[in-house]
């Protein structure tokens, strides 16, 4: 079974195609990255993906599920995780609260429960404290669990925003162009974090910039243009592809 | 509890040890309990009639009561979720007429009046939230604020029930076999409401769902990429709100005995989002204070006699300027920096 299908995936915005009849397939476990020039319809795609766009045509699916008129939450249930291009956090919560945030899925948000401060709300309290406490320790982010975000550098908030999503325990993770704004050390230390992941066994989908990073972790590539697939295969290949290399790499790769 | 033993609990795969100082950080001192907040205030409430010393400073007490519960159900939504209500009176009118209306024209007896009505008011909040909730910042504001105008009209308009402008009399409410007339008795009725809606909150900030809603008031994108249902959750705290505004709207009038439109007017619901505002947004003691602050400060500067409102206008002014963050932030960080 794939991780994500990608069926004849269809969006418009006012006659303009932005997503053209695309279709992919990403197994599971893999690291897989999808690029594409400016404009390409990455974001349009990815959007889609996680269902902030519905589809004009053609469907998502996760893990053989039909994504079809799920909204944005129910997605994250089924096990799809995301982070941002430019971080969102929410500046008002500590470091750790945002990553416990993303526990909420596998705890008890019911009001009456909540009201009457069951048992089980304050054991659920404190597994998310102690989970999010580790992930943050995880993502190389244990300095920083009191931490205000507005006063932590941006490449910890990067970082900070795969704690949230794994805090979720996605099955497949997105990741939008994690590389962006990060120097080359923090750029190396994403590689390593990206490579523990997929180690682990997470399916993950990058999104990505950076040719040397896509080209050094991923094991397979989707490269779109126009909205439609220019290319897709092991990073070698697609390396070689004419038109990639017409399209977006440029004659210096 | 040793590393070992951590690695064993957790069942995740990404699994790593060591967070034995990580608790110790961030677990919640003593004070921070919700329950030990909710013990401080009992307290406080009930040795507050040691301090009152005639049935006028009862009055004040059950009224800033009154507006410090109906100001912590506002702070959920404006200081809590970030949505901004400039409509609350409605629901605190709807509450006060809907229990006169019901106790009085129609013989229901109070207490099932009462209830019924913030029932009936958190119903209508639950209609009508789905599609004003859509909206954000200053178009919500405005979507409140119609709505609040939209209950004042039906109020003032509706003669045959509501008795128009004039207003209406409300019956004196009948609890345990006794009647509740003098402030003396309703100040302990008022103060177990504000202590049972003071627990409820800090219930629900200190736990899953409350940060869920603390989401809202940051990027919308955060609280959907954690499996947070937006809609369902704005939805949530604004019927919850607007049942509390409405329950205590009905005690208000209970209290009164007399309700006019003015209740569900627009300056109404600007006093209660100030109440929210000067005590800080997203503190539910900040709102106890805030509303105590916006319900005396008139009492007081009726020694400045004409100028009442004038200087009322500048305090708030200079509040908003200097403590933009609320009374009680400010005052910490006064009490932090003499401490220092």
């Amino acid at each position: 079974m794939s991780a994500l299908e990608v069926i004849s995936l269809s969006k418009e915005f006012g006659g303009v195609h932005a997503i053209e009849d695309l279709s992919f397939n990403i197994s599971p476990g893999s690291v897989h990255s999808i690029i594409g020039p400016n404009g390409a319809g990455k974001t349009t795609l990815l959007n889609l993906i996680t269902g902030i766009y519905q589809p004009t045509q053609g469907e998502v699916r996760l893990f053989g599920d039909s994504m079809a008129g799920m909204p944005v939450h129910a997605r994250v249930m089924a096990g799809l995780g995301r982070t941002f291009q430019t971080p969102q956090v929410c500046m008002h919560m500590t470091a750790l609260e945002n990553v416990m945030l993303g526990r909420h899925i596998h705890l008890d948000g019911r009001f009456l429960p909540t009201a009457l401060r069951l048992p089980r709300i304050l054991s659920g309290e404190r597994e998310a404290r102690h989970r999010a406490a580790e992930l943050m320790e995880y993502v190389g982010l244990a300095d920083y669990l009191n931490d205000e975000p507005g006063s932590m550098p941006y490449g910890a908030l990067k970082r900070l925003e795969v704690a949230r999503a794994l805090a979720c325990e996605p099955k497949l993770l997105l990741l939008d162009e994690p590389a962006a704004g990060l120097g080359a050390s923090e750029k190396a230390d994403l590689t390593g974090l990206i490579e523990k992941l997929s180690g682990a066994g997470l399916t993950i989908v990058l999104v990505e910039h950076d040719m040397k990073l896509v080209m050094s972790i991923s094991q397979h590539i989707l490269v779109i243009n126009y909205g439609q697939k220019l290319a897709e295969g092991q990073p070698t290949e697609v390396r070689r592809n004419p038109d990639v290399v017409a399209a977006y790499l440029g004659s210096a790769v | 509890m040793s590393k070992v033993e951590v690695k064993q609990k957790a069942t995740s795969k990404w699994v790593c040890g060591g967070v034995n100082e990580h608790q110790r950080r961030t677990a919640g001192h003593f004070w921070q309990r919700p329950i030990t907040n909710v013990a401080v205030l009992a307290l406080l409430l009930a040795c507050l009639p040691l301090a009152l010393t005639s049935g006028f400073h009862y009055h004040l007490a059950v009224l800033v009561g009154i507006n410090a519960t109906i100001a912590i159900s506002l702070n959920l939504l404006m200081g809590y979720a970030g949505q901004v209500s400039l409509g609350h009176a409605g629901f605190v009118a709807l509450g006060a007429y809907g229990t006169a209306i019901l106790s009085s024209r129609y013989g229901w007896p109070v207490p099932l009046a009462l209830v019924s009505s913030a029932a009936g008011a958190a119903l209508i909040a639950f209609v009508v939230g789905r599609p004003i909730l859509r909206l954000k910042g200053y178009y919500l504001a405005l979507g409140t604020l119609g709505l609040g105008m939209i209950i004042y009209l039906v109020i003032s308009n509706e003669v045959w029930l509501t008795g128009g402008p004039d207003g209406m009399p409300v019956p004196v409410l009948e609890l345990f076999g006794g009647r509740l007339t003098g402030p003396a008795d309703w100040y302990w009725l008022i103060a177990v409401m504000l202590l049972l809606v003071f627990w409820l909150s800090t219930n629900l900030i200190h736990a899953p769902l409350g940060r869920a809603l603390r989401a809202l008031e940051g990027p919308e994108a955060v609280a959907g990429s954690v499996g947070i249902d937006v809609p369902r959750s704005k939805l949530l705290v604004f019927t919850l709100s607007a049942a509390i505004a409405a329950l205590m709207g009905g005690f208000l009038a209970l209290y009164a005995g007399f309700i006019s439109p003015s209740l569900a007017d627009f300056l109404h619901s600007i006093e209660l989002a100030l109440m929210v505002l000067v005590g800080g947004l997203g503190s539910v003691v900040g709102s106890i204070i805030g509303a105590a602050l916006i319900t005396l400060l008139p009492q007081v500067l009726t020694v400045v006699e004409e100028y009442e409102t004038l200087v009322y206008g500048l305090i708030l002014i200079g509040v908003m300027m200097f403590m933009p963050r609320g009374l009680l932030s400010s005052i910490i960080d006064l009490w932090r920096r003499i401490k220092r």
